[in-house]
């Protein structure tokens, strides 16, 4: 393998990558607020559409990332209704906003667009454009480095480089903010954060609505980035890779950068490579499809480090009366 | 003392969750400029207004009463079992490793050894996350969506590279042999007027008989019992001798087997091959039709034949209202499950108060 495919595998990955990381980090601050999520595929989506729409009708890729940003929040706020003010169950709920995204999304774009579920072609500025970083092309030359800097470091679009910042990000709110101690408590006693008298419901809303913004952030990579536009069921179980990478994370946020890396890569492995050979044996590319779906099952069998969820995860909270 | 009378749990309840979900769909359909109470029509005509219609209607509830009835069971048990996609392409596969394998000389023969071979694919599909769930405590719910995209990663491959008739570039198996045709409802009853080529075949009598299967065993039965029990609560089934592990994994056992039987009705009865995706979303719209069915064998029937009637009648609309689009089904689809099982309370508070004020003026 040469080191030019090494290098696009690796590059691809990243770009692969990104989606899953927000998604994934989105599913974080709902589950470890105790709010189970398994409608992120459904936000994914409705955000694709609502972001491809926008940008196509304004020119401009950034108003179609607030329009993603914002359908998905609004899907995250009927995700908080259900399960925290009815107290209805998070999973039900879940495979409601999935289904209603995936009707939604192609109902309406066949009736704005009649293209059969897809938004027109996004070109120019209604896309989020590859960033050249500094310098990148005067070090391109430079032997090995050279090319790590200009190919795989540089050259990706800004919610890239978003997504990547999200990480430590996260990572210092949620261990060294208050907010974050607040959040990581409801999730795990909220009995214990209302005697403190702190809000479990606003604080469970907050958390449902920063996983809906990030939702939105990564359905809009999807479309006007990744893709040019949006197509009837892009989001094809990236949300569901998510909330398993998301497990795979233990739910921390680095551990969850190094999964969603894993399973870009296995992603793209998967597309760049249709056969491919380990030890004289063939690997089925079904295979490497379904390897992070396995890799979960044996993260959750608790055989390779136990993952345990936020211990009031799921269960909606009662206040006595 | 209840706080409300157990037909406004069973009937009134969901009859407004319904209701609202179709207002909500019906305020879609006014979006895109369509009439909602045409698009109703069309619907409610297209699916019973005719043999044809029916045939088609009862066909799809065949489908939903197997996927209904195992996610039934295992709500019976407080396990939610969404795995109903992955379990019922497996047993497809066993319906295909069946009628494939062995040179059928009647029908009936078949269909039993089709339904054995379906429920256990099935079953066995749902045995790992079981076993998962019982042993080492993994969210069940997260183990079977994780089965259910192995499932279909399985089987793309075993259709593309072992099933795939030589020659041929349509990844499906080769089309089962005359013995394991089953008949269709034209054939064991022409006199009803069900026209020669309607899906509607003999495994909507097994889907009838499954339905009384679930009715007997969860409640005239120990283990029933036992399921029901664990169900409401854990540590009370415990503390009477019940074994959790035992229960988990029969009730999921069933409940993978009931969804793999699916297979005898779309991939033997009506496809008579094993084609690429043979569940079409039928396992996720088992979820809605237990939640509407209040998991009782009865309501999973009626609310199948709902669902039946909603698919058939969405694809006349989206035939004669070429505005609306075929996923509009999964907008109402989507909808009743919100409004049945996850905005439940939002309904049965009100309700419930209102019972409550009728009963201190009484």
């Amino acid at each position: 393998m040469s080191f030019d495919i090494v290098l696009q595998l690796l590059d691809s990955s990243v770009r692969l990558a990104t989606p899953l990381l927000l998604a994934c980090l989105a599913g974080l601050y709902s589950e470890r607020a105790g709010i189970f999520d398994i409608g992120l595929e459904g936000k994914l989506l409705i955000s694709a559409f609502f972001s491809a729409a926008a940008a196509y009708s304004t020119g401009s890729a950034w108003l179609g990332l607030l329009a993603g940003m914002a359908s998905a929040m609004v899907f995250a706020a009927l995700h908080g209704v259900a399960s925290i003010t009815f107290r209805g169950n998070q999973l039900i709920s879940g495979v409601a906003i999935n289904f209603l995204a995936s009707g939604m999304t192609v109902v309406v774009s066949v009736s704005w667009y009649q293209l059969g579920g897809r938004t027109p072609q996004l070109e120019g500025a209604s896309r989020f454009q590859d960033l050249t970083l500094p310098l990148a092309e005067s070090l391109s030359g430079v032997p090995i480095l050279g090319p790590i800097y200009s190919e795989l470091i540089s050259g990706h679009s800004a919610l890239v480089y978003l997504a990547l910042l999200m990480v430590p990000l996260t990572w210092w709110v949620l261990n060294r903010t208050r907010f974050g101690l607040r959040l990581r408590a409801v999730g795990e006693n909220p009995a214990a954060v209302d005697t403190a008298g702190i809000s479990v419901v606003r604080l469970r809303f907050t958390a449902v609505l920063i996983c809906g913004a990030l939702c939105g952030i990564a359905g809009t990579y999807l479309a006007t980035s990744l893709s040019a536009g949006f197509i009837k069921e892009m989001s094809a179980g990236r949300g569901f890779i998510a909330l398993a990478a998301l497990i795979f994370a233990k739910w921390r946020p680095w551990y969850a950068l190094m999964a969603c890396l894993l399973f870009g890569f296995l992603d793209a492995t998967g597309s760049i490579f249709q056969n491919i050979e380990i030890l004289g044996f063939g690997v089925p590319v079904q295979f490497m499809q379904a390897l992070p779906y396995i890799l979960t099952v044996v993260i959750l069998a608790g055989f390779v480090g136990k993952a345990i969820p936020p211990r009031a995860g799921g269960e909606p909270y009662v206040k006595e009366r | 003392m209840d706080k409300m009378p157990k037909w406004a749990d069973v009937a009134l309840i969901p009859f407004i969750n319904l209701l609202l979900a179709l207002i909500v769909s019906g305020l879609v359909v006014l979006y895109i400029g369509e009439s909602p109470v045409e698009a109703m029509t069309i619907m409610v005509r297209g699916a019973v207004g005719s043999a044809y219609g029916w045939g088609y209607t009862l066909y799809y509830a065949t489908n939903f009463i197997f996927t209904g009835l195992a996610v039934a069971v295992a709500f019976h048990a407080r396990m939610f079992n969404i795995g109903g996609e992955g379990q019922a392409a497996l047993g497809g596969l066993g319906v295909a490793v069946v009628c494939l394998s062995v040179g059928w000389p009647h029908w009936s023969m078949a269909l039993i050894a089709a339904v054995l071979g379906s429920a256990a694919f099935g079953a066995a599909w749902a045995a790992v996350p079981a076993y998962l769930q019982a042993k080492r405590g993994s969210h069940i719910v997260i183990t079977t969506i994780m089965f259910n995209f192995i499932a279909s990663a399985l089987l793309v491959y075993l259709l593309v590279n072992v099933f795939r008739v030589p020659g041929s570039m349509a990844p499906e198996t080769a089309r089962f042999a005359e013995g394991a045709h089953l008949p269709n409802a034209h054939a064991i009853a022409p006199w009803l007027g069900f026209p020669r080529s309607t899906p509607l075949n003999v495994s909507f009598l097994v889907a009838l008989v499954a339905c009384l299967f679930v009715w007997l065993l969860i409640w005239r039965t120990r283990l029933g019992y036992e399921i029901r029990a664990f169900g409401e609560s854990e540590t009370a089934a415990v503390y009477a001798g019940i074994n959790p592990v035992r229960i988990i994994m029969i009730s999921m056992l069933i409940s993978g087997g009931l969804a793999g039987m699916m297979a005898i009705n779309s991939v033997m009865g009506e496809a008579e091959r094993l084609v690429l995706d043979p569940v079409q979303g039928a396992g996720f719209v088992g979820i809605a039709v237990a939640l509407m069915g209040r998991s009782h064998p009865i309501g999973v029937l009626l609310a199948a034949v709902l669902f039946g009637m909603l698919y058939q009648g969405g694809a006349e609309l989206a035939f004669d209202m070429p505005g609306v689009s075929r996923e509009m089904l999964l907008v109402i689809q989507a909808l009743v499950i919100l409004f049945t099982g996850a905005l439940d309370n939002m309904v049965r508070s009100p309700v419930q108060r209102m019972f409550l004020a009728m009963r201190k003026e009484g």
